[in-house]
């Protein structure tokens, strides 16, 4: 036990003595910036696509639409979030001529990704939604789009909220992976603290109690939340 | 006010409407009685293109609204509708449902005058849209249920929130698809009750129903749909004494 005392005080003299505090915000901030914006990234192109992919089928356009969200779909699901930072970074833009930071990149790369799964978490969430409502919605003369958007889409997300959070927990745990294209975040940070303290078993243990705080607090944030969305379906 | 003209309709290979030919007027009040899988609701359903007819044509003021081409939405703003399930958006309060389409159509006409209207000009539709709903809510004596959720209000209750929600466009017809099938048996009177009322009002209502009773007492017009086609039409007063073919005779001795 001297020893991992030893340990924790050489951490806590990288950490806080030789600034690695200010690594581990850094990669913190990013991890969140990545994650959120790529939900929410991720929230539009999902409900796009599952949206095109709950039209009915007799419009030839509609069937080519459908075949293109299945290409990406198949695409982002079949394919590792490592391998696609890797092939934006190193072959889709050195080919299109464009230049990005690596952070920019995994944020784009995190909306394309999560934009796949919540497209197919989305159609579930609409088809859970009694089709009435959309007939009720068309019946009164509002367009689809307009039934889809306040009518449809809303329930559909209350159905479909927990896993939503699901996705979104994942996509933080996953921002670990975007080193690979040389952007900062909690992992980094706390890999340069290791390495300047020449022990890594006290920083990877502090940053594995970092992840678990962030995801309790956004698991809390997101029961909130269903609470306030079921005020429909409670009697007052 | 409606002209059916050979309407069909098929899914797959199976063809549910033969070719059905109908006119509907000012202030009639239709009933479409028969047994089920007659084609009855599918019928309603393609007056207003909730199902889109696979041959015919429906002119519903002048316009033949079974094209494809047309802007089926304009119309059906004029065509209320109500379900056996009720279908109201559980998403919204019991004033916001009636609210809706209204507020939207006011919005849209809006932006049509003035692509950037101003905040006083929205505010005025909304008001004006909310004063409508409530009195169609008072008229139903549901005023303080206005601002709950539908989740808590009885069959009953919810399908007379349906029927103003039809009525706060202010149709020129209005469409029942078996309003009461879906209600406990105490509460199938209040919604007759209101249809009445409508009907008094020289409301146009197109009512599919198993309700004989209020087919005979309210409808102008009674038709008995089997195997895809209309197979009588007649007044309900004549229908029910004196039924002329024979698969009406024999629902006749089934239901009454």
């Amino acid at each position: 036990m001297g020893n991992f005392s030893a340990k924790i005080a050489k951490f806590i003299e990288v950490l806080i003595d030789r600034r690695g505090y200010v690594k581990v915000l850094e990669g913190l901030q990013n991890t969140l910036i990545i994650a959120v914006l790529g939900l929410a990234i991720g929230i539009v192109i999902g409900t796009l696509i599952a949206t095109v992919r709950v039209l009915p089928k007799y419009r030839r356009s509609v069937r080519v639409l459908n075949g293109a969200c299945s290409v990406y779909v198949d695409f982002f699901r079949g394919t590792p979030m490592v391998a696609q930072l890797l092939l934006f970074y190193y072959v889709m833009l050195p080919l299109m001529g464009l230049h990005m930071s690596g952070m920019n990149v995994s944020i784009a790369v995190f909306g394309l990704n999560s934009g796949a799964y919540i497209s197919e978490i989305m159609r579930a969430g609409i088809q859970s939604v009694d089709g009435g409502q959309m007939e009720a919605g068309r019946a009164v003369g509002l367009p689809f789009s307009t039934t889809m958007l306040k009518i449809v889409i809303p329930q559909a997300v209350k159905n479909i909220l927990p896993t939503l959070g699901n996705e979104f927990i994942a996509l933080i745990k996953e921002t670990s992976v975007v080193s690979f294209v040389g952007a900062a975040n909690l992992y980094t940070a706390f890999n340069y603290i290791g390495t300047n303290a020449y022990e890594f078993m006290v920083p990877y243990l502090a940053m594995a109690i970092i992840y678990i705080v962030i995801i309790l607090l956004i698991s809390f944030g997101i029961k909130m939340m269903e609470r306030g969305l079921n005020k429909s379906d409670r009697r007052h | 006010m409606i002209d059916v003209i050979d309407l069909q309709k098929s899914f797959g290979d199976l063809q549910v409407l033969k070719g059905i030919n109908m006119t509907i007027n000012q202030g009639d009040i239709v009933c479409v009685i028969g047994p089920s899988g007659s084609g009855k609701s599918t019928f309603l359903r393609c007056l207003n293109c909730m199902e889109d007819p696979t041959g015919g044509q429906i002119i519903f003021n002048g316009v033949d609204i079974a094209d494809m081409s047309v802007d089926i939405n304009i119309h059906r703003r004029k065509m209320g509708m109500v379900f056996q399930q009720f279908n109201l958006f559980n998403n919204k309060t019991v004033l916001e449902n009636i609210m809706l389409a209204p507020v939207y159509v006011g919005m849209k006409e809006l932006k049509k005058k003035n692509p950037f209207p101003s905040r006083a000009d929205k505010k005025k539709i909304i008001a004006e849209a909310k004063v409508n709903a409530m009195s169609l809510l008072c008229r139903i004596g549901l005023e303080d249920k206005a601002n709950v959720y539908p989740s808590t209000l009885s069959g009953g209750q919810k399908q007379r929130v349906a029927i103003v929600r039809a009525l706060a466009m202010n149709p020129e017809v209005i469409l029942f698809d078996e309003p009461t099938s879906a209600l406990d048996p105490e509460m199938v009177g209040e919604v007759l009750d209101l249809m009445k009322e409508l009907a008094h009002e020289g409301m146009t209502m197109v009512i599919v129903t198993h309700e004989m009773g209020f087919a005979r007492e309210v409808g102008t017009r009674l038709c008995f749909m089997d195997e895809g086609i209309i197979m009588e039409e007649n007044t309900p007063a004549a229908f029910f004494d004196n039924p002329q073919c024979p698969r009406a005779i024999e629902f006749l001795s089934k239901v009454l």
